[in-house]
């Protein structure tokens, strides 16, 4: 029987070597791409992508720098001895977290029968051990195996993968029971029930089992009176580690704020203050921090997908404001998928934004774009000095090169509504598709 | 012609004094509140025919004043004054019956405009209400089974273009070769199919809205 008692030592080792490496967010980064990095710390993990049945073999293999074959064949021979091996895999596979960007894997089919030819040499051990005599000590085993699988089952969900960077959460079922988020309570129950079988087992082999009643009965009792002393305190405890936490929690999140609200708001008013004599320059800055505040506040969706034209749009607004202190009412209704056609109506909204900034001589221009499915359509106006459109200057190149020689060379049409005194109305429209 | 009596609801004091100070004399301020409850019993003391009320408040915000108020005295108007973006909220208090939407950007004069309007029983809407309108109409694949949202006519939707353009009523009107009042008769029209579509269907553009942003067209 020794060599079912004595596993090899790496296995035992497991959850020791395996967690505590976890929780190192460097030692992480080191195998972040699945891949030992020499020299980084190599960590105990479990490969599901490579292994047969869990991956505890091959991460083992990985750990220990050998061929995953050679700990495969030790394992299966350990199993089939006794099959204490059978216990110690299930809890390997328990404890120990898989690699980084492995969740979810599982072993490839031929792997699978690899595994199968492997497992089958462990029962050929197993018989064969039998049959010389060595099953001796198997009112003691099987109970261990069993408890041992149990066990895995009760743990394993205490044990975070320790993926996406986060450290390997060790922790007691107390605490994990409170913990309630996600808890699999049938397999907590089977595995409970498999420990508290085994548990028997092992006393009926021991010869105990017949004044078990007696002892149920003592513990029973010594357990309630501890409880009546230290349940409230118990109550409290968890109590106050709940509280602790929220408090840690908002702690963050006012840090987050304090840094924001630094960062932009105090900065702006001490701009403001310095600058308090410029009004223009006064008016400019409160508006582009109540821009930036408010899309902090809000992230409103209808600030548009990133990369949208709603949001290419807003952003172009946003520069001329900022640049020649102007207002831009922005009214953007749909949003769509930007394409160089639609890059053409932005900068062209943007060259039609800028001159009414620069030669209206108003502080208020309005922006209102329809992106639909099959067009587009831009208007930006002012009620500026307004000019005759039929007397731009030829150096004017801002309304003929960058405003309606862009649209039209992508296909779509553009008119400026304007006379002196009237202000000036800038029409952009493009088909979306070509 | 006495001036409109007008009540300011807003929970920042600062706020309310600078609204006061550029209303000026232009219509006359009966009372303010910074608060939802303070508010309605401050609406029901001064009866005031237009309540300027911001979106944004403890315990309910400008929603929970109207529904709080407008039961026991329907005369009294509302005029959301907000410096929120957000086209729920926006909508939201236009839907608890609130005559208009303006940003708090808005000039003195403007404002005072656009209280007498209210108080005449005319919606208000600014560019950006009729922004989020539109956009509320807009949305696509609702035409089979909602009668209702889906009724802005043809003129609505171009007159709500034209004032998302930044065009006034009498621009509008001139444009469009009608009279103001039928600008307004249209912009009044459309307050009331936004104030009538059932909940169900507004929640499901909201989001449709979120699911158009998310994934484009």
């Amino acid at each position: 029987m020794a060599t079912a008692q004595t596993p090899p030592a790496p296995v035992a080792q497991d959850p020791e070597a395996g967690l505590p490496a976890g929780a190192q967010p460097a030692a992480i980064s080191g195998t972040a791409a699945g891949v030992a990095v020499p020299g980084a710390r190599r960590e105990l993990r479990r490969r599901p992508d490579r292994g047969m049945l869990g991956g505890v073999c091959a991460g083992l293999a990985e750990y220990l720098g050998v061929e995953p074959l050679a700990v495969r064949v030790v394992v299966a021979i350990v199993a089939g001895a006794g099959g204490i091996g059978i216990g110690l895999y299930a809890l390997a596979w328990a404890l120990m977290p898989t690699a980084p960007g492995t969740e979810g894997l599982t072993p490839s089919r031929s792997a699978r029968m690899k595994g199968a030819v492997i497992a089958l040499l462990g029962l050929g051990v197993l018989v064969g051990s039998h049959r010389v005599g060595l099953a001796a000590g198997y009112l003691l085993i099987w109970p261990l195996v069993l408890g041992a699988c149990g066990m895995a089952l009760v743990w394993r969900p205490a044990v975070s993968s320790g993926g996406q960077g986060r450290p390997a959460r060790r922790m007691s079922l107390l605490l994990y029971l409170r913990h309630r988020s996600g808890i699999d309570a049938p397999r907590v129950a089977i595995g409970a029930l498999l420990v508290a079988f085994s548990s028997a087992a092992m006393l009926h082999a021991a010869g105990v089992l017949h004044s078990l009643g007696a002892a149920i009965g003592a513990v029973a009792i010594v357990a309630t009176a501890l409880g009546l002393l230290f349940g409230p305190w118990f109550v409290r405890l968890g109590r106050s580690l709940a509280f602790e936490r929220a408090a840690r929690i908002r702690e963050q999140e006012r840090a987050e704020v304090a840094a924001h609200l630094h960062d932009s708001v105090l900065q702006t008013l001490a701009l403001i203050q310095k600058r308090s004599e410029d009004a223009h320059e006064v008016a400019g800055l409160a508006r582009r921090q109540e821009r930036e505040l408010r899309r902090w506040l809000f992230e409103r969706p209808e600030a548009g997908t990133p990369g949208s034209m709603k949001s290419q749009l807003g952003t172009v607004a946003a520069e001329v404001e900022e640049l020649h202190g102007v207002q831009v009412e922005a009214v953007i209704v749909g949003d769509g998928e930007m394409s160089a056609r639609m890059d053409a109506v932005v900068q062209a909204a943007r060259e039609a934004l800028t001159n009414a900034a620069k030669f209206a001589g108003t502080a208020q221009i309005d922006l209102y774009a329809e992106i639909a499915a099959e067009k587009v359509e831009v208007f930006v106006r002012d009620r500026g000095v307004g000019f005759d459109p039929e007397t731009i200057p030829a150096d004017r190149r801002g309304v003929r090169e960058s405003i309606v020689g862009r649209i039209e060379r992508h296909g779509g049409t553009c008119a400026i509504h304007s006379a002196p005194g009237q202000g000036t109305e800038v029409e952009l429209r493009m088909e979306r598709a070509t | 012609m006495s001036r409109v009596k007008v009540a300011i609801v807003d929970d920042h004091r600062l706020f309310r004094a600078g609204v006061r100070a550029e209303l000026g004399e232009l219509v006359e301020v009966v009372g303010d509140a910074g608060e939802v409850s303070e508010a309605a019993r401050m609406i029901a003391r001064t009866r005031p025919d237009v309540v300027l009320l911001d979106v944004h408040m403890p315990e309910g915000g400008g929603v929970e004043v109207i529904s709080r108020v407008s039961k026991d005295l329907p005369e009294v108007r509302f005029l959301a004054l907000s410096v929120s973006d957000a086209a729920s909220d926006v909508i939201g208090v236009i839907r608890a019956g609130a005559r208009g939407y303006v940003t708090k950007t808005i000039s003195g004069a403007d404002l005072a405009d656009a209280v007498q309007r209210v108080a005449e029983g005319d919606a208000v809407f600014s560019p950006r209400l009729a922004g989020f309108v539109l956009d509320a109409f807009a949305a696509e694949g609702r035409s089979v089974d909602d009668p209702e949202l889906d009724q802005l006519t043809p003129r609505e939707r171009e007159v709500l273009r034209h004032i998302a353009r930044g065009y006034m009523y009498k621009e509008i009107a001139q444009r469009l070769g009608i009279s103001v009042k039928t600008v307004e008769a249209h912009v009044s029209a459309v307050l009331r199919k936004l104030q009538l579509s059932s909940r169900h269907e507004l929640s499901r553009w909201a989001l449709q809205r979120r699911l158009v942003s998310l994934d484009g067209p």
